[in-house]
């Protein structure tokens, strides 16, 4: 592509053609305050806040929407520039209500961001404010529509990253709101639970439900043994979320501030990934050899798992029945742990750390309550997580490293790429092709599958078998692959799927903000976890074995059926 | 919400029935591959039914493929679109700024008392919808009523149970009848 001259702040640059203004000024270290511009996304020029000065134009224009042109000139901050931001953002400001003290984005919101570095001190507009009602009917997410400037970013991602949009602007003018259909509650259509929009939010309006509060009360209850797992994302994340660089690995640290918190056994998710590893890995030689429905596709993602429910329910027999990682370690600590401990399950209360806003309602399933009671008692986001470090003053990047408890603790570095997009196909391919082979896959990093490409290709010698996989994560992608297989097209034998983009380090549980840069630092961390690993095959996790001999028999055995097994329920989308 | 209950009968709607969804179905398959046809299936369907029964724009979405929230965003988006039957009558109060302050909020307020109905809903009975407008062009005869095509001028609150009784013996004025009468 050419380059333009742009004269930017008196500044003569040349910036490639077809370039939005923002993205120039960007390129050539220029900053203009943005509010509902999201990267990646096409600009809505919603919320004039990027207003800039352009010779010629009559109006100030949009940076984020408008191309610059060769021997355009703009001035990003003028006092006519300076003083429209400010009377839009106190106009924003006038229908918002004054909670930030009290607001789950608390000082780290972007309107309140806006605020502070316009130096607003008082609004010089007062008028009516619509009155909008809150949805805490999920489990999982709360909208909070009083704190929605109407950015879009939500109806953004919901539509393009996951194909679902089950939010849209309703009704007009002053009284527009993002909602479902005829205003009924997220429970109540084809939302997914799956937190993009969380991530996007500029403010307070979307979130996850806190289950802090619950949590709290359980540590403090001497009756119950509080049981607590981590998911392999957020060993990557948590530090993240309390100032650390994003991909810092801290898993020493987490699992020493688990302790300090309460938390009565430290578990790891890791240690269910590398039990779903080979109960899948059995399940897709099983499918393979007997003729059962393929393309076999994974079942660990909470979120696809209702995508694939509402959207596709005539193809739920192409899911794996095997549970996630998190309800398969819920389901043994209360089975196999509580019976080693000699504990009543009754009295055991099991917290899950996840990335992930869906898995708060996968707990909360009838289908996971196969131990005579529900598996998971709580699901912390990381966000959560954070936020009780902060209240319980540990000073977390200080804190020494500590191991987690066996025998539910012990995982391998195949698990810990569970975090990552491609992570699982990897981690089954290790297992799946040593147990039909008898031979250690070589090398045992498996790279076609790895990356943040929207959909990978791959395919692998397997005794003479040409054994094919595709990766895709977002939904979008996902309904992708879903229509050609749908359509007959695809002759793949196992497809991964992860609702979020990048997989589970880019949950909706993350911290905020979460991008392609952030998430592209906390991928290499989950690779790092694995190659630093001795254990990296999923079948050889000793207590896994273990686990084998004293309790499951053998993989897909009857017991494994009963607690590490599920099904699905089919849904409309509408 | 599984298939065999489908959401909207889950949100408390009356039933539809199957010649309603069979001319959703009709008119969805008219305009189907033509270009961003949402607006124009609503406006005929609306034409045909008198309103947008909520089962009705599930089966346009599913028909489209327009995600429902859309479907929902247009319907709630245009004043034209009617989520709720119409009543046989059709009162229009004006809001313009002449109307207004010659108190046409006064005459709003005794509508919604007498009827029992808020702006925008319709009564009990079926009989009356009420609803209000931005300046029907008649500005002389401030505040101004219409009912259907019946023109009422400078109505006073104390005059509304007059106008409504006028309207006690059905069908002697329908919505679509031509006839136009200035009562004052």
């Amino acid at each position: 592509m050419g380059t333009v001259t742009l004269t930017i702040d008196n500044q003569k640059k040349r910036v490639p053609e077809g370039a939005t203004i923002l993205e120039a000024a960007r390129q050539v270290g220029i900053k203009i305050p943005t509010l509902c511009y999201l990267e990646g996304f096409s600009p809505l020029g919603a919320c004039r806040i990027c207003l800039v000065e352009v010779k010629g134009a009559r109006a100030l224009q949009p940076a984020c929407a408008t191309r610059v042109s060769d021997g355009m000139e703009v001035i990003t901050s003028s006092p006519r520039v300076r003083k429209a931001r400010r009377t839009t953002l106190e106009l924003i400001l006038s229908d918002h209500p004054y909670e930030c003290p009290t607001c789950i984005r608390n000082l780290n919101c972007e309107l309140q961001d806006l605020a502070e570095a316009f130096g607003i001190r008082a609004v010089r507009f007062e008028g009516e404010r619509f009155p909008r009602p809150l949805d805490d009917s999920g489990p999982a997410l709360v909208r909070e529509m009083e704190k929605c400037i109407l950015c879009r970013r939500c109806v953004q991602v919901c539509e393009h990253l996951q194909s679902v949009k089950a939010i849209a602007p309703q009704e007009r003018g002053f009284e527009t709101v993002i909602a479902p259909p005829f205003g009924v509650d997220l429970v109540d259509v084809d939302c997914v639970f799956c937190g993009q929009c969380t991530l996007v939010c500029p403010t307070g309006a979307l979130h996850e439900r806190d289950s802090t509060a619950e949590v709290w009360a359980a540590l403090a209850d001497p009756r119950k043994h509080v049981v607590v797992q981590t998911a392999p994302a957020t060993r990557v994340s948590v530090g993240e979320g309390l100032g650390m660089e994003p991909g810092s690995d801290v898993t020493g640290q987490l699992v020493t501030a688990l302790r300090r918190l309460g938390f009565d056994r430290v578990f790891d998710t890791t240690f269910g990934a590398d039990l779903t590893i080979v109960e899948e890995a059995h399940e897709l030689i099983q499918r393979i050899q007997e003729g059962g429905r393929l393309p076999m596709i994974t079942s660990c993602s909470p979120g696809w798992v209702k995508f694939i429910e509402h959207n596709y329910p005539h193809l739920l027999d192409h899911l794996s029945t095997c549970k996630s990682p998190q309800q398969m370690l819920g389901a043994l600590v209360k089975t196999y742990y509580a019976r080693k401990a000699g504990l009543d399950p009754a009295d055991i209360y099991v917290v899950s750390i996840m990335p992930c806003t869906a898995k708060k309602f996968e707990a909360v399933r009838d289908e996971m309550r196969d131990s005579g009671y529900q598996d998971v008692d709580a699901v912390l986001t990381t966000r959560e997580l954070c936020r009780m470090l902060k209240e319980a003053a540990i000073d977390f990047s200080n804190l020494p490293e500590e191991d987690y408890d066996a025998p539910l603790g012990i995982g391998t570095g195949a698990a810990a790429l569970f975090g990552a997009s491609g992570g699982v196909m990897e981690a089954a391919l290790r297992t799946a092709y040593e147990v039909i082979t008898g031979k250690t896959l070589e090398p045992l990093e498996f790279t076609p599958v790895r990356g943040l490409k929207g959909i990978k290709e791959a395919a692998l010698d397997v005794d003479g078998l040409e054994l094919k996989v595709a990766v895709a994560h977002t939904l979008g992608n996902a309904r992708k692959l879903l229509d050609l297989v749908d359509a007959g097209q695809a002759d793949y034998h196992f497809i991964e799927v992860m609702a979020c983009p990048g997989g589970c380090i880019g949950g909706g549980g993350q911290p905020i903000p979460s991008n392609d840069a952030i998430r592209a630092r906390r991928v290499a961390a989950m690779y790092t976890v694995d190659e630093r690993m001795t254990l990296r095959k999923s079948h050889e996790n000793p207590a896994l074995k273990q686990l084998y001999a004293e309790f499951l028999g053998k993989p897909l055995g009857h017991r494994s059926h009963e607690l590490l097994h599920t099904h699905y329920t089919r849904r409309s989308r509408y | 919400m599984e298939l065999s209950s489908c959401s909207c009968r889950a949100m408390g709607q009356a039933a539809v029935d199957e010649d309603m969804l069979k001319v959703a179905d009709e008119v969805v398959a008219k305009y189907r591959d033509k270009p961003g046809p949402l607006i124009q299936v609503l406006h005929e369907i609306q034409v045909r039914l008198g309103y947008l029964p909520r089962e009705v724009l599930v089966r346009v979405a599913e028909g489209l493929g327009v995600p429902l929230s859309d479907v929902s965003g247009a319907v709630t988006f245009y004043g034209l679109f009617s989520l709720k039957p119409k009543g046989r009558h059709t009162i229009s109060v004006c809001m313009g700024t002449a109307c207004y302050v010659r108190g046409s909020d006064r005459i709003i307020e005794r509508l919604e008392k007498d009827l029992k109905v808020k702006v925008g809903d319709t009564t009990q009975d079926g009989k009356f919808s009420l609803q209000v407008v931005r300046c029907v062009g008649a500005c002389g005869l401030a505040p101004v009523v219409t009912v259907d095509n019946d023109v009422y001028a400078r109505v006073k609150p104390e005059g509304i149970p007059a106008i409504l009784n006028r309207y006690d013996g059905e069908a002697e004025r329908t919505q679509d009848g031509r006839a136009r009468a200035v009562h004052s």
